[in-house]
């Protein structure tokens, strides 16, 4: 499909006075695409130039359209000498190649210049025309959605989730090109930009056309990032979720029933051509054919799994859940058989014939072109109803490398040409680098995939990936969740289906994911099993640790919390194969640590089970970090964790005995004020009736199993710490000490106040409207003289929790209120420093409400009928459960609601702007959870994935490092906004700050950041504003229900 | 182990005004926490000293990085980098701008340039207002004495509209601008219980009747188009002004006018015969202060010459404020019926806008 773009430059606003002698700016712009450049006139003398320009066209084919940004450049005319840039804005018109998205883009962007920031606004219409083109061959991926929510966008129903997508691009990083020692900062900073928005593009390209091969149409869950690996290069790697949507609550919904068939169809052609697009990526070990001198793996899985005898547990399958929530689900029957009549039969066939199992078809394509071992990965973090059976346990495995440099002179040669980084395309250059990374990945995810194994898992769910750089130095990490999928899912999520499963649904299901997916005779690891506290049928761990969020079936008693391990540990200053041999060596003790002091203090706030764990470590000069975030809850499904009991080693010695059971009074103490301040009661339960202890000898059956099974390059650790009833801590030396008492120094939150770094909080359901996402960045400087391990974990401790409590004390005013999605990264930028960067959205409720939290059976099951996931749920949605029964025509409803939400979002606008002051600046919400609390969702605009670098050599005069970043993170902010706000949204969600790189030289008053920013840009409309209209909608058409709204306002 | 950096950034900025009032009063961070620590915050909230600290110097920065756009409100509306609620942006704005009558009585009337400016030590040490305090006051003035200074319309319709301050504040600042474009004398030892409000009552009486604005059929238009400047008094007008000395002058009609007055307020004031006394006196001092004004000095000098030849006798002979108000009622309107008067239109010009301001100034 190749297209016309359409771009319009209107005006411009507080410019920067350019002319020191008029005070004025005599400014034009240049509109680059591609290799086509346009100039507007030049508007003489004024700060706030009106150019009304005419449509500059581009006619370009669509594989340039996906990978270039717009490029819009706003100069001030000199007649003597140079003309000086002002700034730039680059704009991302992917959100415009799909027909669900934007339609146009327009609006006012900051205009940014990597050295002076934001200077001034201008506005933009960019437009597109595509063409129709049935090329077979294409390259474009022109109409896969991409979201970075992970789990079904609001307002699709999944038909049939695909799987794990990834694709990696690598380039030379231009800041360390030769080039760059004779170029400014500025044109260093612009060709960095340029070429990971280029990189971006591609990437995204690239992951699209896996996506139609899998005969998608979206991707979930859609994580990008970069590695700036310095001397060798900068890669950008994204992993995903490959799914085929259809959009809810609209009469286009019908449509894509009928369309995977017949995409299918058309797409044939790209399916079959044996070799096109695809490389091969299966290479020989990585030792000969990369650069990598060293490599030494080791992986870790967390005790935790289970496996339910016979009974395949089906909940209410989510295409059910959808028709709920569109009220159409007769409609939706009927249509979805005719398809089937026609098309779906002979796709359903295929697919069967595909697979075996979920596993097997994931792994033996009859497809025979060349895809790599397919992996059953998934980056959702939440699913539909019936989606997840079993979870066993976390399963992470990390790596060393050692990154090496291309010596490729030819290489170096090209790159002052803008375009050649597509030179590095696999197929025309002749580069193994790509292929090294991609191999580095793909022995990680081999072993995920063992581990996962071993835990009687065939699937990772909440999946993802991360890497920590320091000079040649590379820790590659991935980690999920091990779990049993209903393959249903996975092949075809037909409507049939649906109603089958339905039938078959008749057990209650909220403690299935709780149940052990593996033979309990033949356990990966020893753990203590009992039955399961709800059902009493299946065996369950003692505790369960997940990476995904708590299912919304879950039972969980009182509220959770945030659960952080901190540990840092001092390595030597060494060079290459040394230095990566010494962090080698201390990575399992890490580990193991962190887990320890997982379960500490897991059992410290009396809970059983931890979600969305994610365990991030960072590697320096001359220490490691880790740190490990997760929340904390009571499943009432599990048994109550034992305490704590301290042991000491020289029990003859009086004073110490006496200091010993103090200490164990006041962990005793703890765990009760714990269990107070979280609501942790449940009901008592004799132990008789549950307790079934596995035998000794069976463990060591499995031990020789897991050996044989994993490769000799894995050393597993067993983090299950046996099988005790209550927890022993032995204070053997000082060390122990120190663990003991910073178990018993982490403060609880203010009253008031909770957090959690899932997507909400268990326990809390009542939210209010009020959010505010933040970004806080600290960096520390520790002093130098004989740092230990004690004083270095003390100095993290303290910053993390000092940063914790600034928080609080920040946002008192929103109390109660709840830290959601709390997002800790740890980055050590030079030897001394240590930055924490965390992100998080404080989002109030109402407390008089979250008494009775406690629902019943019967509005459990009206929440899950309805089909918007779990978050949405929380608030019962007038929309589908309320005005749906009442009203008979679904389809006419749906309209409603499309057309409403222009009007709504005009509410909602003039709401926060009232008339006093005539601002032309809409409130854009930002938040890193999927929904915005009393609010729905009703169209996703395309995702929003931002680069931005700014470099200063007056920072001093900025106000210090406090003052440069400060500004730089509000400068992100608004450009993010700007760009939400002309795709026509008012919110991004799933918002991630996925790198903020920065370095400072004091002495030379000079500093430099780069951010990575991305999120799903979309249009909320208010749920009191919905009220107004599905209530007026039974009595008046759409069209008069659309102007009734106008007028309440 | 040092906090070299230290951030918090909100999609919506969050704004403290507790902390907002620090910083405009001009308190340094250190000051400012040791304020907050004082006010008890620590043990509401359980913080520590040092994330006090650390909050403090979040919201300083951020104000100083909002300070450039509060010079020019509007762009503070249009920005795009701070997300701010309307209604936070006007409490920023107007606070930004609010002064304190402390520093306002020091200023009121002096030239805003850079010689006053050097005198802000002085008072920042008489009033006990910080120097940075006084230096935001007097560059708020200096910045709307600028910008509104050339411009034509309403003085206070053109300071809403440049710094959408609220119509209270706009008055205030009208004043100002007023004051400091005519030097109007107010630092004198004997003016020195006069508040701002009493000037800027003047003040705006004086803008409404006594400035070329004022002049034309419907001065309160804002769609009139004549070349109407707010800030300066009407030359004409004051020049004509000269014409009310046959008032005094003509002794026929200066005693025809005191008896007028005196019939007419017979028996209904306390005063009475210390007004019927004082009658030429004070008469001769309002008709004088009238026919001077075509003097800058004796312009400047018009509070003084006011309290001096009119305040002062009466206050001294203990007039009651609804005395006064009576003879200054019964004396402009008795010149109506002075048949050989001519110029009654001048008059009430003159008369209703001093009359007004009297009644303000006279009080203890």
């Amino acid at each position: 499909m190749p297209g016309k773009l359409k771009v319009k430059i209107v005006a411009g606003r507080h410019l920067p006075v350019m002319d020191r002698a008029s005070d004025l700016t005599d400014a034009f712009v240049e509109v680059k695409f591609g290799n086509t450049t346009f100039k507007t006139d030049v508007y003489l003398k004024s700060l706030n130039p009106q150019w009304n320009s005419e449509w500059f066209k581009f006619e370009v084919d669509d594989e340039d359209l996906q990978d270039e940004p717009l490029q819009i450049t706003v100069l001030d005319h000199d007649t003597y000498s140079a003309n000086d840039a002002i700034g730039k804005v680059y704009i991302d018109i992917d959100p415009l190649l799909y027909s669900e998205a934007a339609t146009v883009i327009s609006g006012w962007f900051p205009i940014y210049d990597t050295i002076h920031g934001i200077r001034g606004e201008i506005n933009v219409v960019v437009k597109v025309d595509l063409f129709n083109d049935l090329n077979r061959f294409r390259q474009s991926s022109c109409g896969v959605k991409f979201f970075c929510t992970t789990s079904i966008p609001k307002c699709y129903r999944a038909v049939i989730i695909h799987g794990f997508v990834e694709e990696l691009v690598v380039n030379e990083d231009p800041e360390y090109q030769w080039i760059d020692r004779i170029r400014t900062p500025r044109a260093s900073n612009e060709a960095r930009q340029r070429l990971i928005s280029l990189m971006s593009g591609e990437l995204q390209r690239k992951i699209g056309l896996k996506v139609l091969e899998m005969r998608g149409n979206a991707v979930v869950g859609y994580l990008q990032c970069f590695d700036l690996e310095g001397e060798s290069g900068l890669v950008v790697r994204a992993i995903g979720t490959a799914c085929t949507l259809d959009k809810l609550s609209s009469p286009a919904a019908f449509l894509p029933a009928c369309n995977s068939p017949s995409k299918e169809m058309k797409e044939s052609p790209l399916v079959h051509p044996p070799s096109h697009g695809c490389r091969s990526t299966h290479n020989s070990p990585i030792h000969t054919a990369t650069g990598s001198r060293l490599t030494q793996n080791f992986s870790v899985s967390v005790p935790t799994l289970i496996y339910t005898g016979t009974r395949l547990l089906r909940l209410q399958s989510w295409g059910d859940a959808g028709h709920g929530q569109s009220g159409c689900r007769g409609r939706q029957a009927g249509m979805g058989s005719g398809s089937a009549g026609k098309e779906g039969g002979p796709f359903k066939a295929l697919l069967r014939q595909q697979t075996q199992s979920a596993l097997e078809q994931r792994g033996g394509s009859p497809h025979r072109f060349c895809r790599r071992r397919e992996f059953p990965f998934f980056t959702l973090t939440a699913f539909p109803p019936g989606f997840l059976v079993h979870v066993g346990g976390v399963v992470s495995a990390r790596s060393v490398k050692l990154l090496d440099r291309i010596h490729n002179p030819a290489f170096v040669g090209i790159m002052g040409n803008t375009r050649s980084y597509k030179l590095l395309d696999w197929n025309s250059f002749n580069s193994d680098e790509p292929e090294t990374r991609d191999a580095w990945w793909a022995e990680i995810r081999q072993e995920i995939k063992s581990h996962a194994k071993a835990l009687g898992c065939h699937a990772v769910v909440g999946y993802s990936e991360s890497t920590s750089i320091c000079e040649e130095v590379c820790i590659l990490s991935a980690s999920g969740t091990a779990a049993v999928l209903n393959p249903r899912f996975l092949q075809d999520g037909t409507v049939e289906g649906c109603l089958e499963q339905r039938l078959e649904e008749n057990l209650p299901t909220r403690c299935g994911f709780c149940h052990i997916p593996y033979d309990e005779l033949n356990m990966p690891f020893p753990a203590h099993l009992t039955y399961c506290y709800n059902c009493r049928k299946q065996k369950v761990p003692d505790v369960l640790f997940t990476t995904i969020d708590l299912p919304t079936d879950a039972t969980v008693i009182g509220k959770g919390c945030l659960i952080q391990a901190r540990l840092c540990r001092l390595k030597k200053k060494a060079q290459a194969e040394a230095n990566a041999t010494a962090i080698s060596n201390l990575l399992p003790f890490m580990e193991y640590e962190v887990h320890t002091q997982l379960m500490n203090k897991l059992k410290l706030k009396g809970m059983n089970a931890l979600f969305g764990l994610r365990i991030q470590i960072t590697v320096g000069e001359n220490m490691l970090m880790g740190l490990a975030s997760a929340t904390g809850v009571y499943l009432a499904a599990l048994p109550t964790p034992g305490g704590i009991q301290i042991a000491g080693k020289t029990p003859n010695d009086g004073s110490y005995e006496q200091h010993i059971s103090h200490m164990q009074k006041k962990i005793n103490d703890t765990i009760a004020k714990n269990k107070e301040l979280y609501e942790i009661n449940p009901p008592e339960i004799s132990e008789e009736i549950i307790g079934s202890p596995i035998p000794e000898p069976r463990q060591r059956s499995r031990l020789l199993r897991s050996q044989s099974e994993s490769s000799d390059e894995v050393t597993e650790l067993d983090l299950s710490h046996g099988k005790k009833d209550a927890f022993v801590l032995e204070i053997d030396d000082t060390d122990a000490m120190e663990d003991v008492h910073s178990l018993l120094t982490d403060v609880p939150p203010p009253s008031g106040f909770y957090s959690c770094n899932t997507e909400i909080m268990p326990g809390i359901n009542n939210w209010t409207s009020e959010i505010q996402m933040f970004t806080s960045v600290r960096v520390i400087r520790l002093s130098s003289l004989n740092l230990t391990n004690q004083a270095l974990n003390k100095n993290f401790n303290d910053l993390c929790e000092n940063l914790l409590k600034s928080l609080y004390f920040k946002l008192r005013s929103m109390i109660p209120c709840c830290l959601c999605h709390v997002n800790f990264t740890v980055s050590l930028p030079e030897d001394e420093l240590i930055q924490v960067t965390v992100t998080a959205v404080a989002i109030t409720f109402d407390k008089n409400q979250a008494l009775q939290t406690t629902k019943t059976p019967v509005e459990k099951s009206l929440q899950r009928a309805s089909t918007d996931n779990e978050e949405l749920l929380q608030f019962p949605l007038e929309l589908c459960s309320d005005s749906l029964p009442s009203h008979p025509f679904p389809p006419a409803k749906a309209v409603t609601v499309e057309k409403a939400s222009p009007v709504g979002d005009g509410n909602f606008r003039n709401r926060s702007a009232p008339p006093c002051a005539n601002s032309t600046v809409g409130v854009v919400k930002m938040t890193p959870l999927s929904f915005i609390p009393g609010a729905k969702i009703t169209k996703y605009l395309g995702i929003i994935n931002m680069f931005f670098i700014r470099e200063t050599t007056s920072l001093r005069e900025e106000g210090g490092v406090s003052g440069f970043l400060h500004a730089f993170i509000a400068e992100v902010f608004a450009m993010v906004r700007a760009h939400v706000a002309a795709l026509g949204g008012n919110a991004v969600v799933s918002y991630i700050m996925k790198q903020c790189v920065f370095m400072e030289n004091p002495n030379k008053n000079q500093a430099q950041c780069l951010i990575n920013v991305s999120g799903d840009a979309v249009v909320f409309v208010r749920e009191s504003d919905l009220e107004v209209v599905s209530s007026q909608q039974p009595t008046i058409n759409c069209q008069s229900s659309c102007t009734e709204g106008e007028v309440t306002t | 182990m040092t906090s070299e950096l230290d951030i918090f950034v909100g999609n919506t900025t969050l704004i403290d005004e507790d902390v907002y009032r620090l910083w405009l009063d001009g308190y340094s961070v250190t000051d400012a926490v040791a304020l907050r620590v004082r006010s008890g915050i620590l043990e509401q909230t359980g913080a520590t000293a040092a994330v006090l600290q650390s909050d403090t110097m979040d919201h300083y920065r951020t104000f100083h990085m909002l300070e450039r756009l509060l010079h020019a409100p509007p762009k503070l509306l249009h920005q795009l980098i701070f997300q701010i609620p309307p209604s936070r942006q006007a409490l920023l704005i107007e606070r930004y701008y609010a002064f304190d009558e402390a520093f306002v009585r020091e200023v009121l009337g002096k030239k805003l340039s850079k010689g006053t400016k050097k005198d802000l030590d002085d008072i920042s040490t008489k009033t006990g207002i910080t120097l940075k305090s006084c230096r935001r006051q007097f560059d708020n003035f200096k910045r709307v004495f600028k910008v509104v200074e050339e411009m034509r319309g309403s003085l206070v319709d053109n300071i809403q509209q440049h710094f959408l301050l609220s119509d209270r504040l706009a008055r205030d600042y009208a004043a100002i601008v007023f004051f400091a474009n005519n030097r109007f004398e107010t630092g004198k030892k004997k003016l020195q219980y006069l508040s701002f409000g009493d000037f800027a009552f003047c003040a705006e009486l004086m803008i409404q009747n006594w400035t070329l604005g004022a002049v034309g059929e419907a001065p309160t238009d804002p769609d009139s188009q004549m070349d109407d400047m707010d800030m300066d008094l009407d030359k004409e007008f004051l020049q004509d002004l000269k014409e009310l000395k046959v008032l005094v002058a003509d002794k026929d009609l200066l005693d025809l006018h005191k008896s007028l007055v005196c019939t007419a307020l017979r028996g209904k004031l306390g005063v009475f015969s210390e007004m019927e006394a004082n009658f030429k006196n004070l008469s001769r001092g309002l008709v004088n202060v009238a026919t001077k004004l075509t003097h800058n000095k004796d312009v400047r000098d018009l509070f003084v010459d006011l309290v001096e030849k009119f305040v002062e006798p009466c206050r001294s002979d203990h007039w009651p404020l609804s005395d006064v108000r009576f003879f200054l009622n019964q004396y402009s309107a008795s010149v109506h019926s002075l048949d050989g008067f001519r110029h009654q239109a001048l008059w009430d010009r003159y008369m209703g806008t001093l009359r007004g301001c009297l009644l303000r100034l006279y009080h203890d």
